[in-house]
């Protein structure tokens, strides 16, 4: 029951989403191609961070890191010369994993606020490196020489060609996690997640299941920085700053904590906000803090807990 | 003779100057069900800690089934054929009671690298787990979700996933603690159906419960076993008599 209303709700996300490129075109509001192509990037990576924090319990305050990887295994090959995307983007995935294979590997022996920490530790000193390597920039980042090419087969510079992609990759990342989650290996992060004595008293050790999440999830969101920096066409070490850790740990707090759709809900609701707001005022920000205030407040289980069978699974 | 199942020798675990486990010998044999009583404090939970693996000992030896677990931890153990349930009742609390049990059945199933397949359409998992639950009698409220169910209830489903794991050891740390005497009734008559098929070692304050279940009781006191022997003995025992049996109960 439960599942079949989710199952609505995101068919019919998805399918507002496939109208927007014909919708603008007939408005002759193109930005908004823009616009939600940029919150379906996030989504992916809201999407990501919601795979650890929602069901495996881990607040990464970190997850930049991965966009950044992403980011910069895109650009560096081009720089090089190198604009196979499939390429480039499984050295963006895979770098992402790597990097989240090591800082895992060390912080998942921590837990709570010490978790935290050390997710934040990790970026910022990618963060670091990423401000001091000149060759690519530095502080100021550098443009992408080009964007990634599939073989003639996508043109990444045609927006509406762009959208779709992101678009299909998005549906593709939320139907692997909603599987993922509700498979033994998603059922035996969540149990530890809950009751980690009890999961050590049956027989499971929580490390390697907890660990391999949080390289999937790192991988998930190493993608999604490959297509952010298509996206921007521009690479900047802001990518890896510690206040975008802290946007997608709110996208996933806001839509909801452990949930299909509220990540991306997430991701929506405060880009399009902040967009809105930024148009009528420069002090935007002083507007957007109280609203979302409130709405943690009074939907203390995220957007998506206000959706029919958001709460399933 | 055979070995006993499982075999402890001259455990030791101090907390500062507090000696919670002084030199314990302990032995339980196949199919025995041994309880270990004593006053409160007398070191009970850290010496069922260090069985299951939750602690380790500063000195001693753990023996299981003929192998040396000393150094193995909860998880290890819990795969060579350890099972608890916990003084306080430690269930996925957001999760169904089939759900719970079914976990159990994985975690034993396995390793849990598999990433596609709905776990809660497995028939695999499912059917083993909702006979178990039908065993310990909670078989109607297989769809509750944990959290809801009554104290007692827990209990049970805390019994159950420890059965589905398919133990060669249970480890019961105050079962029937929290009970209504009709629940506890219940639970000490369901144990006493396992008792035979089932190596148990029970920690228990419940004095009725024990001396109906057990095979032999040890008493701990201080952190020392002062006797071990049958019910009848242990009620005979003069020491335990002036160290515990006389001061709890007449």
């Amino acid at each position: 029951m439960r599942s079949r209303a989710r199952n609505l709700v995101l068919l019919a996300m998805l399918a507002l989403l496939v109208l927007v490129p014909p919708a603008a075109a007939l408005l002759h509001q193109l930005f908004y191609v823009d616009l939600l192509r940029r919150v379906m990037i996030f989504g992916i990576a809201a999407v990501s961070l919601d795979l650890i924090l929602g069901y495996g319990g881990m607040v990464s305050f970190g997850h930049a890191a991965y966009l950044g990887v992403g980011a910069y295994a895109v650009t560096v090959l081009a720089y090089y010369g190198i604009h196979d995307g499939l390429l480039q983007w499984t050295v963006a995935i895979g770098g992402s994993m790597l990097l989240a294979l090591a800082i895992g590997a060390v912080s998942i022996r921590t837990s709570g606020i010490y978790f935290i920490m050390i997710t934040l530790a990790f970026t910022q000193m990618l963060y670091y490196l990423g401000i001091s390597l000149d060759v690519f920039g530095g502080d100021n980042g550098m443009r992408l020489p080009e964007r990634s090419q599939f073989f003639g087969l996508i043109n990444l510079n045609n927006g509406t060609e762009f959208y779709y992609l992101v678009l299909s990759i998005l549906a593709a990342v939320v139907l692997l996690v909603q599987r993922l989650v509700e498979s033994r290996f998603g059922m035996a992060i969540r149990a530890a997640k809950s009751n980690e004595a009890r999961s050590r008293a049956i027989g499971f050790s929580p490390y390697p299941y907890k660990l391999a999440a949080f390289v999937i999830s790192g991988g998930i969101c190493g993608l999604a920085g490959a297509l952010l920096v298509n996206h921007t066409a521009y690479l900047t070490p802001d990518f890896m700053q510690w206040t975008r850790s802290g946007e997608i740990l709110f996208m996933v707090i806001l839509g909801g904590v452990g949930t299909t759709a509220g990540p991306v809900l997430g991701a929506f609701t405060l880009l399009v906000l902040e967009d809105v707001l930024s148009g009528w005022t420069e002090h935007w920000q002083i507007i957007l803090g109280p609203l979302l205030v409130l709405a943690v407040l009074f939907a203390k289980r995220g957007l998506a807990g206000l959706l029919p069978g958001g709460r399933g699974g | 003779m055979a070995e006993a199942l499982l075999l402890a020798r001259g455990l030791c675990k101090s907390f500062g100057a507090l000696r919670a486990s002084d030199n314990i010998d302990f032995d339980l044999l196949e199919g025995e069900t041994h309880a270990v009583i004593g006053p409160n404090g007398a070191g009970k939970t850290t010496f069922i800690w260090q069985l299951s693996g939750d602690l380790h000992p500063d000195a001693g030896t753990i023996r299981f089934a003929g192998e040396d677990v000393t150094s193995l931890r909860a998880p290890a153990r819990a795969r060579r054929g350890f099972a608890r349930s916990f003084q306080i009742t430690s269930i996925y609390r957001e999760f169904t009671a089939l759900d719970n049990v079914a976990l159990a059945v994985q975690a034993r199933a396995g390793h849990s690298f598999r990433f596609w397949r709905k776990a809660r359409e497995e028939a695999v998992l499912r059917d083993p787990a909702l006979r178990v639950l039908e065993e310990v009698g909670l078989g109607a409220r297989a769809g509750v979700l944990a959290a809801n169910l009554a104290h007692g209830e827990q209990r049970q489903l805390e019994v159950a996933m420890a059965l589905a794991t398919g133990p060669r050891l249970l480890l019961l740390d105050e079962p029937v603690a929290g009970m209504g005497s009709d629940e506890s009734q219940r639970m000490v008559e369901f144990l006493s159906r396992l008792k035979g098929r089932q190596s148990i070692i029970l920690v228990e304050h419940d004095m009725d419960a024990v001396f109906s279940l057990a095979d032999r009781i040890s008493v701990l006191v201080y952190g020392r076993i002062i006797a071990t022997g049958t019910p009848q003995e242990i009620r005979a025992n003069a020491d335990v008599r002036r160290a515990y049996l006389g001061e709890d109960v007449q």
